[in-house]
């Protein structure tokens, strides 16, 4: 839980998420596109890779290798722990 | 004045390439001059039959394949083309088997997409959006 905390604790990463919800399989490449077209950051492609690989550890995003391509995908089952730990009560 | 007048793109296999880049793609062949083992092939764009070419370079140097893989394996193109309306060339493209690692995405001021060239390399398509 503290990885999948560590990770989504960061702004750039969130937005890494967000357009991975917009569409998931994406390169580093698209993934950086976006990141600087959509939200103006102009992190390098090495420090992408180093927050790919935080979410990566956290389980949030998988990697999948397609003969020579690289892909990344969505994986949002690690957020289930937080409700697990803290259910969403539902109001009277 | 200087002036752009030839850009090129590393290929794996120059007839190959010739067939991708004219039959598939969409441009004509220009010049077509042989050279020892290889030959100066050059297409253009049918709309502009004397504007930039571009050069089907054998990427015979040993450094040509490691940056190639590099640059496909984190889905970096090589070089951009202009077209009119990149989702209509994706719909195109893709029905005559061209494989995308990037689908049409709206990037503001620019939509663009990512294909593969069947040659070691990845393409982006671009049209300017407004």
């Amino acid at each position: 839980m503290d990885a999948v905390f560590k990770a989504i604790g960061d702004p750039t990463r969130r937005a890494v998420l967000d357009e991975l919800v917009d569409r998931d399989g994406q390169t580093l490449f698209e993934i950086c596109s976006r990141l600087t077209m959509k939200h103006g950051l102009t992190s390098s492609r090495q420090a992408i890779s180093q927050h790919l690989a935080v979410l990566e550890e956290a389980g949030l995003v998988t990697t999948r290798r397609e003969g020579r391509y690289k892909f990344h995908h969505l994986d949002t089952t690690p957020l289930r722990s937080i409700l697990e730990r803290w259910p969403i009560r539902e109001q009277p | 004045m200087i002036r752009i007048n030839i850009t090129s793109v590393f290929v794996d296999d120059q007839a190959k390439a010739l067939a991708f880049y004219t039959d598939v793609l969409g441009f004509v062949k220009k010049n077509d001059v042989p050279m020892g083992p290889h030959r100066w092939l050059t297409v253009v764009s049918p709309e502009q039959p004397d504007g930039v070419e571009l050069l089907l370079e054998p990427s015979e140097h040993p450094a040509a394949a490691p940056f190639k893989e590099a640059l496909v394996a984190d889905g970096i193109p090589f070089t951009s083309f202009a077209v009119d309306d990149v989702r209509a060339e994706f719909a195109r493209l893709t029905a005559a088997g061209v494989r995308f690692v990037q689908e049409p995405v709206d990037m503001g001021p620019v939509t663009v997409a990512t294909l593969d060239d069947t040659c070691g390399n990845l393409i982006q398509i671009a049209t300017m959006n407004g």
